[in-house]
């Protein structure tokens, strides 16, 4: 075919521009020049032009311009111009482009041209971009073309079908019988099309499957052809005859014979046959090799059978071939639930795979090592896979830590190992680990209470090594704190003795608080940790007392509350502070996690050991015991709340001259006293004060307490308030509207105010009353509510 | 099925690119970034696999340009070693010992060829003498300039 000249020649002027810029220079004019030509109503270079089109298309320039000239060009009489317009559309149109419907109608007539080729250019075009609406126009076509002679034409139309039948499920009925007739072809295109056509069509409809499964015996004929026929130069690859097709027919049988005893029985023969005949040296045989056993493990085959196809995979482990080896593991992966046992038999060879210096085969290596662990052989898979997660790239840490830790909680033959095991993967890969560890490994801490002193000395010392790793030094913070004393008693008796002293201790929680490498959670763990040590060292109690006190002015809000809370367990309630931080008990296990979201998640494959087990954050206790204590005690001066404001009232109604002192005092914001009241209307007899309690977040109660300061009564007292919009305003009742002389009795009113938006609070308050027989009528503004706890 | 093909050179050019499945011009870009950043990365001798997302990646160098496809769960990789091998024998057939220079300045033909062994992202015919056949054929349809009359095709 000649080739085309004014193509090659834009594409050696792009490929000669020294730089992006002239590139794109170049381009610009070319495509200009492109445009104006399609612009032009017929001329004899169309087909070149939507060719250099298309190139810039490739190179990722905009082409959309094109879309009508494909059109356009699809629609010539000329050949020529019909390839190069649906390879047009293909390139540019696509389902979602409206042009895309425009070309149906050319489609359409060119499946019924005379010319083969023609034919063949529409099909392609529609297996390839052809939406649902324009598959469910021209299904009926298709089916035509199915039953056509011309072989050509029929695999063709095979996989056009097939297309189709992704695109628009319910259409899988029209082609079922013309698929079932295809099956007796000769010509290895059409079967080929015909055995993909039947394997969608299965895939998509339970009762198509059952009707097809009478095929069977057809399908093993046909492979049984393939695999004993000589020599046939037309579809020879490598010795092999046709491994396209037969790849595909074993996934046919595959499916057909899931689940089905009488189908699976009569392709036991076969596949004996293709396992023990294919030749394996090259890669053409090993998939079809590889397919065998696919379908072998995936139907109701005889455990001979069964044997033997495990045995192929334990053969291809073996392989020089990295590809081949890949390929075993993934297979193997998706067996090892069932037939456990017989990968066991090949755990060496997987652990090898470990080493490898390919990243896939490393990764696949590192699934079915995890899922090969096993009581029996716990102690030397571990060993490989804690080498392994030192030297494993970095995608793969989390993986690794993540399935050691499984595997660990289930098959640990003993506590210490356990723990030790934890230790050394904190170590190794502290950072990947999951969050749920650090209280998971202190829950697991708590429970070996034989081996306290001994993990705290381990814990220590991997502290004074490495405070980078910031679970190892949370849990490590958290023992210290708990264990201080077995640590300072310096005798254990599975560690040589080293002897640690209480100062060593501090300076070491110190650092950790004070690195810049530590989180804030950990800061937290160490400075609850320095707390907890109050009482269990003899010594440096002053020390400790003055690190949480400087931490009483931290910046970081949640230090600087701890702080502040320690300091008052210092303070007012040391009597309380050995109960407050004695040892913790137990903890209990939780199945379901409460605090961290990983929960049923952690069940990637049912193989995989069990998921990870939650447990609960161990600092809370000793906090929020602490806040529980200052709450009760809040609590008690909330009682004492109201006769202080009552206080503070008649206060301002014997003297209405010291204004500014009681507007001072009754901004008093010392805890003991928890209601400021402010005076708000004092005018005409009338003193109003107003008090604030805060309910929660976004609410709070207003309580308004007026008094009549003069000699004579006051009545028809009302109240009315209003507040900024977004606030909400509810007025409960007033105790009454009658002031009696010399403020004797007062009158309450209750408003409750909810802020969601958390404006600045503003109120008007409007008093009307009438005292000696005149009416009063006030409106007092209160620019900012007082501070309310 | 295949889901695509694209073929790129070292230096991240693309030569070829195959859609099997409807995607907007971002996601396609996106797939060849993705593509060409994984497998330009992989040291020689490595495996041919790789897993993306959902989809198996199969590649394989020949001279300076990369044959790279994605598959679905079902696939057979090993198959879709020998379907890039196929291609690539086809290519060598019609161009006579192809370079990646014939596949820049006669794209068209390249695609067309595809045309011929793959569609829908399926294996469209096995036996390579078929496929050589049929696009000869086609070009000499091409050839013939006269637009009524068509070259008449035995049945087979």
């Amino acid at each position: 075919m000649s080739p085309s000249v004014p193509l090659q020649e834009m594409i050696r002027a792009i490929r000669s521009a020294r730089t992006q810029c002239e590139e794109r220079g170049v381009i610009q004019r070319e495509c200009a020049a492109i445009r104006a030509q399609f612009r032009q109503a017929d001329n004899e270079g169309r087909s070149h032009n939507l060719a250099k089109l298309l190139y810039v298309h490739m190179l990722g320039y905009p082409a959309h311009f094109g879309q009508m000239e494909c059109v356009r060009m699809i629609a010539s009489p000329r050949y020529s111009e019909k390839r190069v317009g649906y390879l047009g559309a293909m390139m540019l149109l696509d389902e979602k482009q409206d042009a895309s419907l425009l070309i149906t109608n050319s489609i359409k007539n060119d499946l019924s041209h005379s010319s083969q080729f023609v034919q063949s250019l529409a099909l392609c075009t529609l297996a390839c971009m052809g939406s649902a609406e324009m598959c469910r126009d021209l299904a009926p076509e298709i089916d035509k073309l199915l039953r056509s002679s011309n072989s050509y034409i029929k695999k063709k139309a095979a996989l056009c079908a097939v297309h189709i039948v992704r695109k628009v499920n319910e259409l899988g009925e029209l082609f079922a019988p013309a698929a079932r007739s295809l099956l007796s072809e000769k010509n290895h295109g059409v079967l080929h099309g015909a055995v993909v056509l039947i394997t969608e069509l299965c895939e998509r409809s339970p009762e198509t499957l059952e009707r097809f499964r009478k095929s069977v015996p057809e399908l093993v004929h046909i492979m049984k052809g393939l695999v004993l026929s000589g020599y046939s130069p037309e579809h020879d690859v490598a010795g092999i005859s046709d491994p396209f097709l037969q790849v595909r027919i074993l996934r046919l049988l595959r499916i057909l014979g899931h689940n089905n005893e009488v189908a699976s029985d009569a392709m036991n023969d076969l596949l004996a046959q293709v396992a023990t005949n294919t030749d394996s040296t090259k890669t053409a045989g090993n998939a079809v090799l590889y397919e065998t056993v696919l379908t072998v493990l995936d139907i109701k085959s005889e455990s001979g059978l069964r044997v033997l196809a495990v045995n192929i995979l334990g053969r291809f482990l073996l392989n020089n071939d990295r590809n081949i080896r890949y390929i075993a593991m993934t297979s193997l992966q998706k067996i090892v639930g069932t037939d456990h046992i017989a990968v066991q038999r090949h755990r060496g060879t997987i652990v090898d795979c470990l080493k490898d210096p390919d990243a896939s085969v490393k990764r696949r290596a590192l699934e079915l090592s995890l899922a090969l662990v096993s009581a029996s052989n716990i102690r030397s898979m571990m060993k490989e896979l804690l080498n392994f997660l030192s030297t494993c790239p970095l995608e793969l840490r989390a993986q690794a830590a993540s399935g050691i830790f499984a595997a660990a909680e289930r098959y640990s033959p003993s506590q210490r190992w356990h723990i030790d095991t934890i230790l050394h993967v904190l170590t190794t890969a502290g950072g990947d680990v999951r969050d749920e560890t650090v209280p998971n490994l202190i829950q697991l801490i708590t429970t070996a209470s034989e081996l306290h002193c001994y993990t705290v000395h381990k814990l220590y010392r991997a502290l004074l090594q490495d405070i980078s790793q910031q679970p190892l030094v949370q849990v490590a913070c958290w023992c210290i704190g708990e264990y201080g004393d077995l640590l300072l008693k310096g005798d254990c008796q599975e560690i040589e003795p080293v002897q640690v002293n209480e100062n060593d201790v501090l300076d070491a929680l110190e650092t950790v608080l004070q690195s810049h490498m530590s989180s804030p959670t950990t800061r937290g763990f160490a400075l609850t940790a320095t707390m907890k040590l109050s009482t269990r060292i003899t010594e440096n109690v002053d020390r400790i007392r003055s690190i949480v006190s400087i931490y009483g002015s931290c910046i970081d809000l949640e230090l600087q509350q701890r702080a502040v809370e320690y300091n008052a367990l210092f303070k007012k309630y040391d009597h309380m502070r050995a109960a407050v931080l004695e040892r913790m008990p137990i903890m209990e296990k939780n199945s379901t996690g409460q605090t961290n979201g990983e929960t049923t998640g952690e069940l990637v494959k049912e193989v995989q050991p069990v998921k990870v087990i939650q447990g609960q954050p161990p600092t809370q206790p000793p906090a929020s015991q602490v806040c529980d204590l200052l709450d009760l005690l809040g609590d008690s001066n909330d009682s004492g709340k109201p006769s202080s404001s009552s206080a503070q009232s008649s206060n301002n109604t014997s003297s209405p001259g010291g204004d500014l002192l009681d507007l001072l005092g009754g901004l008093d914001l010392m805890p003991p006293t928890p209601v400021p009241t402010i005076p708000v209307y004092e005018k005409n007899g009338v003193n109003l004060t107003l008090s604030c309690q805060k309910q929660s977040e976004t609410s709070l109660i207003v309580t308004l307490t007026a008094s009549n300061s003069t000699d004579a009564d006051i009545t028809t007292f009302t109240l009315q308030a209003a507040v900024p919009k977004s606030v909400q305003l509810l007025m409960k009742a007033p105790s009454g509207d009658h002031l009696p002389a010399c403020g004797t009795v007062k009158v309450t009113q209750v408003v409750v105010l909810n802020n969601p938006n958390k404006v600045n609070l503003k109120m008007r308050i409007r008093v009307s009353f009438t005292s000696q027989g005149v009416a009063f009528q006030d409106t007092v503004q209160v620019d900012s509510l007082p501070e309310c706890r | 099925m295949m889901r695509f093909l694209l073929l790129f050179s070292r230096q991240g050019k693309l030569r070829l690119q195959k859609w099997f499945t409807p995607l907007t011009d971002r996601e396609k870009k996106k797939v060849i970034r993705d593509m060409m950043m994984m497998v330009l990365a992989r040291p020689p001798r490595t495996c041919n696999f790789l897993q993306w997302r959902d989809l198996k990646i199969v590649y394989k160098r020949y001279a300076s340009l990369y044959f790279c496809t994605g598959l679905e769960d079902q696939d057979n990789e090993l198959l879709a070693l020998e379907v890039l091998h196929r291609y690539v024998e086809l290519l060598d057939k019609y161009f006579g010992n192809v370079c990646e220079l014939d596949i820049i300045f006669n794209f068209e033909k390249a695609y067309f060829i595809l045309d011929e062994f793959l569609m829908g992202g399926e294996i469209l015919e096995t036996s390579r003498m078929a496929v050589a056949g049929s696009l000869e054929e086609a070009d000499t349809l091409q050839e013939v300039k006269d637009q009524t009359v068509y070259y008449s095709v035995p049945q087979y």
